[in-house]
């Protein structure tokens, strides 16, 4: 079958709903919580329509939600489930759970702000704190990305056997209307077939048990084979990223999609919506005769350090953009870039800019701002200071 | 005597992976219970008393381990390999035909 893709005007949540339709998930278990939740509001109406044949799980929070969502995985199902922020931190334990057990579950996250105080708009800290739960992390620049990137992840996570977690920006993207190709249904099943699980709790015959007591003498083992997946799935993901764009049209090989670094002094490297931006300015930065270019992260888990080498190697300077911090230290891909590269003979001038953060614009007149920053920075040699709170009101 | 899943005591082996490899991916269970010997956590080890036990079983459903059998004559026993002593047993027992005993060691 010949692919012509559907295109359909929607929102950051409904790309994310269509492609869980589409990628035929048997059950899904979430809480609502702004601004995730016109995704599972879109599943639901699937279902009442008689559009999809998944078991929705009502739950009273979002700790239970990935509970009942790791109870459906173990016996085989592909789940689904979506939340934000607060609902994520409350889901932590359970997060661990899934990739402990080796569960491919696949959630959409939508950026938002921790509290306090409130606040419902767009901040990376919510996803990047969960770094460490042996979870993978794809950030989603527009919305085709958001649909694309829940189709490939469950094919990823289906493979390496570890959840994956697609994050979109609040409203920039979740509530933001824009033109997704989607992919016929027949050529989805192509793409991704049914689940073969690792294990299945449902095999009655040969009973058994997961998750229990491991001593010291055997736990050491089942981490390392985690950490083993997780590096394994850097190959998985190019390969099914190749795969898409032979496919579909959109490659996804890179973990890390980058442009004019050949000639560039120095990059912009970030994640997620703001690179849009990002894109955008250094295309008008470039007919204004800068040498820039851009490196934005898609796969923030597994990092991509190989690919951040060849870019680190070939420029003078990379100016990381955080829309999240950590406190005590600095921006969280800042920290991840840094430390990658420090066993390697790359040291191109590093700066990081805190942006955005709770929401705050970022504009093509910033990143115009930054360049300019940059551009003195790279000409004088001297980095001024490593960290720069762009946006403070001072 | 005590089965689980098929398999009996005597043929319950711990399993030791030598090397990663030999681990499953996912942390399934690697043995059965069987070979856990939980017996020895037990301060008060529960005695059937045959004269008073009317066979209504209800020990034996109520065991959590399980390490109550039942016997070919149909009176009950209990595995002391893995009674852990909770006694729940002799509070079920309508009769009070099971006694917890304080066990010297």
């Amino acid at each position: 079958m010949e692919y012509k893709p559907i295109k359909k005007v929607v929102s950051g949540n409904y790309a994310a709903a269509y492609a869980a339709l589409h990628a035929k998930v048997q059950v899904v278990a979430a809480y609502p919580i702004t601004p995730q939740t016109s995704i599972i509001e879109k599943i639901a109406e699937f279902i009442a329509n008689g559009l999809a044949d998944i078991q929705y799980i009502p739950v009273e929070s979002e700790h239970s939600a990935m509970a009942a969502c790791i109870g459906a995985s173990a016996t085989g199902a592909r789940v689904f489930t979506a939340t934000s922020a607060q609902g994520l931190a409350l889901m932590h334990e359970m997060l661990h759970w899934a990739s402990g057990a080796r569960l491919p579950i696949v959630m959409v996250n939508v950026n938002r702000a921790m509290a306090p105080p409130w606040s419902v708009w767009d901040d990376q800290t919510d996803s990047l704190a969960q770094r460490d739960t042996g979870w993978m992390q794809f950030y989603a620049e527009n919305n085709q990305e958001v649909y694309d990137g829940v189709l490939m992840a469950y094919k990823i996570a289906e493979n390496v056997n570890l959840p994956a977690m697609i994050i979109e920006s609040a409203f920039i993207l979740s509530h933001t209307y824009d033109v997704v190709e989607m992919i016929p249904q027949e050529l989805v099943n192509e793409f991704l077939p049914p689940r073969k699980p690792l294990y299945s709790l449902a095999n009655f015959d040969e009973p058994f048990a997961v998750g229990g007591l491991a001593t010291p003498n055997d736990y050491y083992e089942f981490r390392y084979k985690i950490a083993k997946a997780m590096e394994d799935a850097k190959k998985v993901i190019k390969e099914v990223g190749k795969e898409f764009g032979e496919r579909f049209g959109r490659d996804y090989s890179e973990m890390i999609e980058k442009a004019y670094i050949d000639d560039a002094d120095f990059v912009f490297m970030g994640m997620g919506s703001l690179m849009g931006t990002v894109k955008e300015a250094v295309d008008l930065l470039r007919k204004e005769g800068y040498k820039v270019g851009y490196a934005k992260v898609r796969w923030f888990r597994p990092f991509p350090k190989e690919e951040l080498l060849e870019i680190a190697e070939s420029v003078k300077g990379i100016a990381v953009l955080d829309r999240n911090f950590s406190f005590g230290q600095e921006g969280i891909l800042f920290n991840e870039a840094k430390g990658s590269l420090y066993n390697t003979s790359a040291r191109p001038i590093m700066k990081n800019y805190i942006v955005g953060l709770g929401g705050r614009d970022f504009t093509v007149k910033d990143v115009k701002a930054i360049a300019e920053d940059m551009k003195k920075i790279i000409e004088s040699g001297k980095l001024d200071r490593e960290i720069e709170w762009y946006h403070l009101k001072r | 005597m005590n089965t689980l899943f098929g398999k009996t005591k005597d043929e319950a082996k711990p399993i030791s992976p030598k090397s990663v490899d030999e681990y499953p991916e996912a942390p399934v269970s690697l043995g059965t219970t069987l070979v856990n010997f939980t017996g020895d956590w037990r301060t008060f080890m529960p005695v059937v008393d045959e004269s008073k036990c009317v066979k209504c079983y209800i020990c034996w459903k109520f065991c959590p381990e399980p390490a109550i059998y039942i016997k070919p004559d149909g009176m009950v026993a209990i595995d002391y390999d893995y009674c852990k002593g909770c006694g729940i047993c002799a509070n079920e027992c309508p009769t009070k035909a099971i006694t917890m005993m304080r066990e010297e060691k």
